[in-house]
């Protein structure tokens, strides 16, 4: 009995532990495999090049790192103000049953798989683009609409609890002043849920940043950096997705490195959000 | 009073702005989902659901995406649910804050936001090349339950930490040891949020792509083995959509999609929520 | 004294592991009792069941228990009378180490059963536990039927034999005095009992893992004045053949109650004696204060 009890406890701990160890293979693999090519190339070379250009050996992955750029940072003025409002209007105006109906409808969207959000964006918003605005339509604008749209359940949905963990004091307090909804909210509320926006903010633009499929059918995947946003871009993401069907050699290891430095960027993101949650952006 | 005034107004204003922004969001889930329907719906007979596609996919049904997405997803939850949950159980049950706890909780979290093409990368290089597995629903499985490991993690602890601590004080009370607390006490009243949990995992896994395509492959084939490559339906249509060979054929395989995916979260919903009337009695 | 964290891995398990040492096989069952038994009987005479030894008890920093020295004999009915937040329910908790199971907690000092120190080496927790059975303060069923609430401790001691289950039920049911109530709805939810019986149900559910000694921690606290008389008389029933410990925090009911009462304040053992004594005459003003209501 006593035996069997241990037993079960070291399995659990081992079995707990392949989620780190997941995560050290991952880095050991992807690391392993991409780092050779940059340290051939040259680690400035290999990020801060222009050119990307595999046939002739030239891996040059700037205009990919602006690209995600572009497209994340897009993504966030679509994403952001949309989804905040989604937030504030289910935790603060709407009435209590409509929340819980509207709540599980905009994760819903996040139910959806990111092929369908490319292809509608292939079928609808490229020709939009091209038809209204001018340019090929495959371009930043549209890859930043997609993307903000599928952030807006993490969006809406951190954010959301970040204003429900507001005390009920605050707001009773302000309205008890006679102070308006909105007063209540700007004044008290917004300040208040900070930190939890913060990281919504933090860990939408990590989705954005890492999403494939999606951007690859809206994007035009050129590789020169996009100089207007109805121009065509290609993302880190989708450098790798779309050239690793036949990549060979150097070729092949520069695409694994595409993803360490896609990595280490959303590592970098994760710190931040970590930190921030841990409530130090409050002040 | 004018002040008052304008401040009223100015909320009236901003509460139709929230609203606005929640009727635009909800707006674009119905558009995308009435969208797909409509364009796609009509395709889907039962002979494409049941036949193999021909000539690459422009004529004939999505069978054989239909298996490999079941193999993929449903192998992916067989290995991916019992680590999490375990996980999810050694957390709550077996240790207090500790650096072993912690050490847990930074992998889970960060395994969390690494985006699927990095899955996709990892698996090619680890199960389909090192372990030499190959283009396979067992490379594709291990590699999707990697990925929706934190997502069964983290709705598994949120479940057992929502049962009542009396139930466990009770149990070891009587004699109990840990493990038959956990079983007896525990889980059974755990098991609800824990489905709801899976159920979501499963959707993410049925809809995922980047993380697949280059793990179980894009084989029309049906496979006789786990061990045999496999197309899933979100590479199919991926496939079919960004080369062009059928858009027809591409509306009905998301429209399956689509379909199953609202299913899916239906399901998940409906789950939670007998979750929470049970938890009344 | 340092902050020794019990983890629960270690404390339970690892421990317990030690016991193992020697002992081939690991058949279920006895081998702990037989061990608490069979080692070195100190010092304490044969008619003393509990003995408390400057205990101290520890939330991380906080002292909830400031070394109680107190003994307990076989078959008595003992009152731990005091204010809330005076220690009665870590001293309950030290006694069958279910404070094991709180983060940042430790201990020190000795509590002896049958001259067996229960925080040495050697421990089975388990049999510890179930031999010390404990009654919570609100009446807690665990989410299944009445029969399963008390068939649950005899189940996980390895009885699968139907008839046996049915006579261990029906026999703890009866000793709560519950069985006439619900023995033609066994298999409803136990959610559907009212308070007081859901809390005789808690005691038949002790019952049922045959413990020695019984702890009651204010079992009435939330309950109506007759499913309070009920459960006060069924003290006197169970003290025939076990030994009782009930906390209460109010001086009427261990009045009623009679036996022994320990007065606790702040963590310390201000006085005991017999009930007729100390509520007529207490030694210690902070006694007195209590029972007259002076506070509390
Ligand atoms: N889980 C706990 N963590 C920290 N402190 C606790 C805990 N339980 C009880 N205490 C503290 O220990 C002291 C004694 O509590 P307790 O034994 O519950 O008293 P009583 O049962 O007499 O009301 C109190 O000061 C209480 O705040
Ligand atoms: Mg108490």
């Amino acid at each position: 009995m006593r035996f069997k009890e241990k037993v079960i406890e070291k399995l659990l701990l081992v079995t707990a532990l392949s989620a780190i160890g997941v995560l050290a293979l991952i880095i050991i693999f992807i690391f392993k495999e991409g780092s050779p090519i940059m340290v051939k190339v040259g680690i400035p070379h290999f990020i801060l090049g222009e050119k990307w250009s595999p046939s002739k050996g030239i891996f040059g992955i700037l205009p990919m790192i602006v690209g995600s750029i572009w497209v994340t940072v897009g993504a966030l003025v679509v994403g952001l103000p949309l989804g905040l409002g989604c937030a504030i209007f289910l935790a603060e105006m709407a009435p209590a049953r409509a929340g819980m109906v509207l709540k599980p409808a905009v994760e819903l969207l996040a139910g959806i798989p990111s092929v369908v959000y490319g292809f509608i964006g292939l079928v609808v918003l490229v020709p939009f683009i091209r038809n209204v605005l001018g340019g090929p339509g495959f371009s930043v604008l549209a890859s930043a609409i997609v993307l903000g749209i599928m952030i807006l359940p993490t969006i809406t949905s951190i954010s959301f609890d970040a204003l429900k963990a507001v005390p009920k004091a605050y707001r009773d307090g302000m309205l008890a002043l006679g102070a308006t909804r909105w007063q209540t909210i700007r004044m008290v509320l917004l300040p208040a849920a900070k930190p939890g926006i913060v990281a919504a903010v933090i860990l939408g633009m990590g989705r954005a940043i890492g999403e494939t499929m999606a951007v690859i059918m809206v994007a035009g995947n050129a590789t020169i950096i996009p100089t207007s946003i109805l121009a065509p871009v290609r993302t880190l993401t989708s450098n790798i997705a779309l050239e690793m069907g036949y990549a060979a050699g150097d070729h092949r290891q520069a695409l694994f490195a595409t993803g360490v430095i896609l990595f280490v960027i959303i590592a970098i993101l994760n710190l931040l959000a970590r930190w921030v949650a841990a409530g130090r952006v409050s002040e | 009073m004018t002040r008052k005034r304008d401040e009223r107004a100015r909320d009236r204003a901003m509460t139709g702005v929230f609203m606005a922004a929640t009727v635009l969001t909800i707006g674009l889930l119905v558009y995308i989902v009435v969208y797909i329907l409509q364009k796609g719906l009509h395709v889907v007979t039962p002979a494409f659901l049941l036949e193999s596609p021909t000539e690459m996919g422009r004529a004939g049904g999505i069978y054989p995406a239909i298996i490999g997405t079941i193999a993929v997803t449903g192998l992916a939850i067989l290995i991916a649910a019992p680590v999490g949950v375990a996980t999810a159980v050694f957390l709550t049950e077996y240790t207090h804050e500790s650096a072993v706890s912690r050490l847990i909780r930074f992998g889970t979290e960060n395994l969390a936001g690494i985006p699927s093409i990095i899955f996709g990368l990892f698996g090619f290089l680890f199960f389909v090349i090192y372990l030499d597995l190959g283009w396979s629903i067992i490379s594709g499985a291990l590699t999707l339950a990697a990925m929706i490991l934190p997502t069964i993690v983290r709705t598994s602890e949120e479940a057992i930490r929502a049962v009542p601590t009396a139930y466990r004080e009770i149990s070891y009370a009587l004699g109990s040891t840990r493990w038959q607390t956990v079983t007896g006490a525990v889980l059974p009243s755990a098991v609800p949020g824990i489905v709801t949990g899976i159920i979501l995992a499963v959707g993410r896994g049925i809809g995922e792509t980047a993380a697949v395509i280059f793990t179980a492959g894009a084989s029309l084939g049906i496979p006789a083995s786990i061990f045999d490559p496999v197309r899933t339906l979100p590479v199919h249509f991926y496939i079919l959509a960004r080369e062009g060979i059928s858009m027809e054929n591409a509306y009905g395989t998301a429209a399956v999609l689509i379909v199953v995916i609202l299913l899916i979260n239906i399901g998940a919903y409906w789950a939670m929520n007998r979750f929470a009337a049970k938890s009344n009695v | 004294m340092g902050n020794k964290v019990i983890s629960p891995g270690e404390a339970g398990v690892a421990q317990a592991g030690q016991a193992q040492d020697g002992q081939p096989g690991f058949s279920r069952g006895m081998v702990g009792i037989s061990n608490a038994r069979g080692a070195g009987t100190n010092q304490a005479p044969p008619d003393i069941k509990v003995s408390i030894r400057e205990l101290r008890f520890y939330y991380g920093k906080l002292e909830a228990l400031k070394g109680i020295t107190m003994d307990i004999r076989k078959n008595e009915l003992l009152t731990i009378m005091g204010p809330s937040g005076s220690g009665k329910t870590t001293l309950l908790r030290s006694l069958n180490r279910l404070g094991d199971l709180i983060a940042g907690t430790s201990v020190s000092g000795q509590v002896l059963v049958d001259g067996k120190d229960i925080y040495g080496p050697g421990v089975d927790v388990a049999e510890l536990r179930r031999r010390i059975g404990m009654v919570f303060a609100l009446p807690v069923v665990l989410p299944m039927s009445i029969y399963d609430n008390v068939a649950y401790g005899p189940r996980k001691r390895g009885i699968k034999r139907r008839a046996l289950l049915d006579e261990i039920v029906e026999q703890a049911l009866r000793a709560a005095i519950l069985w006439d109530e619900v023995k033609d709805r066994l298999r409803d939810h136990a959610g559907r009992l009212s308070g007081g019986q859901q809390q005789r149900l808690s005691i038949a559910r002790v019952l049922a893992v045959q413990p020695e000694i019984i702890m009651l921690d204010e079992p009435t606290s939330g309950l109506d004045p007759i499913s309070t008389l009920r459960i006060e008389e069924l003290l006197h029933e169970l003290v025939e053949r076990y030994t009782v410990i009930l906390v209460t925090h109010n001086p009427l009911q261990a009045a009623r109650v009679g036996g022994d009462v320990a007065f606790f304040l702040l963590g310390e053992l201000v006085e005991r004696a017999p009930a007729g004594v100390i509520f007529t005459s207490p030694r210690d003003k902070r006694t007195e204060d209590y029972i007259t209501g002076k506070f509390g």
